[in-house]
């Protein structure tokens, strides 16, 4: 049968762990389907041409920003966003700690995007430089803060990761 | 009665308010970090229409005609707003504090003063059929002769392109704000040596990772709840009355959460024809500006022009300074007026000087409008007073520190504009500087003090 090119379709991800079927507009991108089709508006919109990246989030574990994902070639994907990182509202990841603990945040509009590229860079490289960071978060713009707390507070989550994935193993 | 208050002060006066010398988590941090923040822009409604602008393609032209049955013949298009819609289409920002005259239409009527000014408002269903109605509204213009420099647009040959015909602000029927403090022409004779330069900035752009937007909800009631990112609802919300002809009452304004605004959002342009698309449709209306809208159309820092003659003894004493400076406002008003007010005032610097002369003019030009930007009026004026300062010291062989520390303000000194200098910290704040850099001062700069002035013989 003919699709029709204005014809919305569902994708089916998972997302945060749980499976979810979003309804999207021919075109539409992954960061319309999590705020629009799924009210997950952690992830934030700034600019809609991947030079921003407020609106990152992990694509199957990468570093990823979902204004230039077409989300029906998604299919299945694994998706990860800001919602998914806490365990539970209690307890925050260390990163999140760290942003807090170090005061890495003013407005906030790109807080979320920080602290997903963060994420995926300790998800791969557990003892970071500070080249490594700056690398990391070299596609999200922060007007506020000069960047600073934020390599701090990357590079401090690092360093509590560690410590507590030693003395797991211990 | 006193008693009654200090035990309720005593009370209240707890660990929360010591807070000096402790570590405050912020307040709004919890959910920065876990996205739970909500931006304007987090919140949706059902039958929501989205409004996109007809932007002019042409720095300065005459509108002939404006064509949008093309836009009504896109599928999903549900009107189109022009002037003839806007209840009282011209404005100044600051015409609440008495600037005049009111020199912005919301929706431009017979012309457009700048590249990206916006035309008419095309109103869809979807995002995508409001871009593509905007795209077919077909605007005729008649172009007309630009002008991009603030000294040119002062030119008397210059076409006016205001309608007040003048392509400056008017300060209280003056053509620009003067400051005028002791006989600047008797400092310059007396003075060693004469130092005069140009400095030049550009407009910067804020450049917020949340772009300027609202959407805006008609309610049961009547009234209308506007969630706007605005840093100025009070602004916002009078204009928007006045603009629209409703009580203040029918306004409700729900902000708080900016991300990111620098200045950069306290004007007043989504919020008023936003709010004028939902109660001509009886629909919630969204107004967001792309990345593209936000660099081209929002108001940036407004570049300066500043020209620096200063009449300099060899000992380091400035003893006459004249500052003529030109803010480019761009087409319209916004709160440049104000800014070279601040400009004027801020000369000669935190310095005492006895011979003053400013002439701060707020120039119209066909570029973007510029407005409010971290300390506008004064950061840049500090740039070009700062390296006036350095490039006299480096010509007369003083120190920096030193030229700065022999000029500097004290308090009970009358400024140029006739103020009276109170907490002065120039001195202090140098001798610091000196301190931690290690530089040291010559001990009769380190005796100083901004309470006093020393006498001619120590």
């Amino acid at each position: 049968m003919k699709q029709s090119p204005t014809k919305p379709s569902v994708v089916s991800l998972e997302v945060n762990g749980s499976p979810a079927h979003v309804m999207v507009a021919p075109g539409a991108t992954l960061l319309a389907a999590l705020r629009d089709g799924l009210g997950l508006n952690g992830t934030r919109k700034g600019c809609e041409s991947g030079t921003c990246g407020a609106c990152t989030v992990h694509l199957d574990g990468e570093a990823t920003m979902a204004c230039l994902c077409l989300v029906e070639t998604l299919d299945d994907a694994r998706v990860d966003t800001i919602e998914g990182l806490a365990t539970s509202p209690e307890a925050l990841h260390p990163i999140q700690e760290a942003f807090l603990e170090k005061f890495a945040t003013q407005c906030g509009f790109c807080t979320a995007g920080m602290i997903m590229a963060a994420a995926a860079l300790l998800a791969r490289e557990p003892n970071p430089s500070r080249e490594d960071v700056i690398v990391a978060i070299s596609g999200n713009v922060c007007r506020c803060t000069g960047y600073e707390a934020i390599i701090e507070a990357i590079l401090h989550a690092a360093a509590v990761m560690r410590r507590a994935g030693v003395s797991r193993a211990a | 009665m006193e008693e009654l208050l200090t035990s309720h002060f005593a009370d209240e006066r707890g660990d929360p308010l010591m807070v000096v010398g402790t570590t405050v988590p912020r307040a709004d941090a919890r959910g920065h970090v876990t996205g739970r923040t909500q931006f304007y822009e987090d919140v949706t409604f059902p039958g929501m229409l989205h409004l996109k602008m007809v932007r002019s393609t042409r720095h300065h032209a005459l509108i002939r005609a404006v064509d949008t049955a093309p836009a009504m013949a896109v599928p999903g298009v549900v009107r189109v707003l022009t002037h003839k819609d806007v209840p009282a289409n011209w404005y100044t920002i600051l015409r609440l504090i008495g600037v005049e005259p009111n020199d912005e239409p919301v929706l431009p009527e017979d012309r457009v003063l700048f590249l990206g000014e916006q035309i008419c408002a095309v109103l869809a269903e979807t995002p995508a059929a409001a871009a593509e109605g905007a795209a077919a509204v077909v605007v005729d213009y008649e172009d007309l002769p630009a002008v991009f420099d603030v000294e040119e647009a002062l030119r008397p040959e210059t076409p006016a392109i205001k309608p007040h015909g003048k392509n400056h602000f008017v300060y209280e029927g003056h053509h620009c704000r003067r400051i005028r403090f002791g006989d600047v022409e008797k400092g310059f004779a007396a003075a060693d040596r004469i130092f005069e330069h140009r400095y030049q900035s550009s407009p910067i752009e804020h450049a917020p990772t949340e772009t300027t937007g609202c959407i805006v909800k008609p309610e049961g009631s009547g009234r209308f709840t506007v969630h706007s990112n605005t840093q100025a609802l009070f602004f916002t919300l009078d204009n928007m009355a006045l603009i629209l002809g409703l009580p203040f009452g029918k306004l409700r304004l729900v902000g708080g959460t900016v991300g990111g605004g620098f200045g950069g959002k306290v004007d007043v342009i989504v919020e008023p024809i936003a709010t004028l698309a939902a109660m001509l449709t009886g629909r919630p209306v969204k107004y967001a500006y792309t990345r593209a809208e936000e660099m081209q159309v929002s108001s940036p820092r407004a570049a300066e022009r500043i020209y620096i003659r200063d009449g300099v003894m060899n000992d380091g004493r400035i003893v006459a300074r004249k500052v003529t400076l030109y803010v480019d406002a761009g087409a319209y008003s916004r709160h440049t007026p104000y800014g070279t007010t601040k400009a004027a005032a801020h000369m000669p610097g935190p310095y005492s000087i006895p011979n003053v002369h400013v002439d701060a003019h707020c120039v119209y030009t066909n570029r973007t409008p510029s407005s409010a930007m971290r300390g506008f009026g004064v950061t840049i004026g500090d740039f070009a007073l700062e390296v006036q300062m350095d490039r006299i010291a480096e010509a007369l062989g003083i120190d920096p520190f030193e030229l700065r520390l022999i000029n500097a303000y004290r308090d009970g000194d009358t400024k140029a504009h006739r103020k009276t200098v109170e907490g002065a910290a120039l001195i202090e704040v140098v001798q610091e500087a000196a301190r931690i850099t290690g530089r040291g001062l010559p001990r009769r700069f380190q005796a100083m003090s901004s309470l006093t002035r020393e006498t001619a013989h120590g």
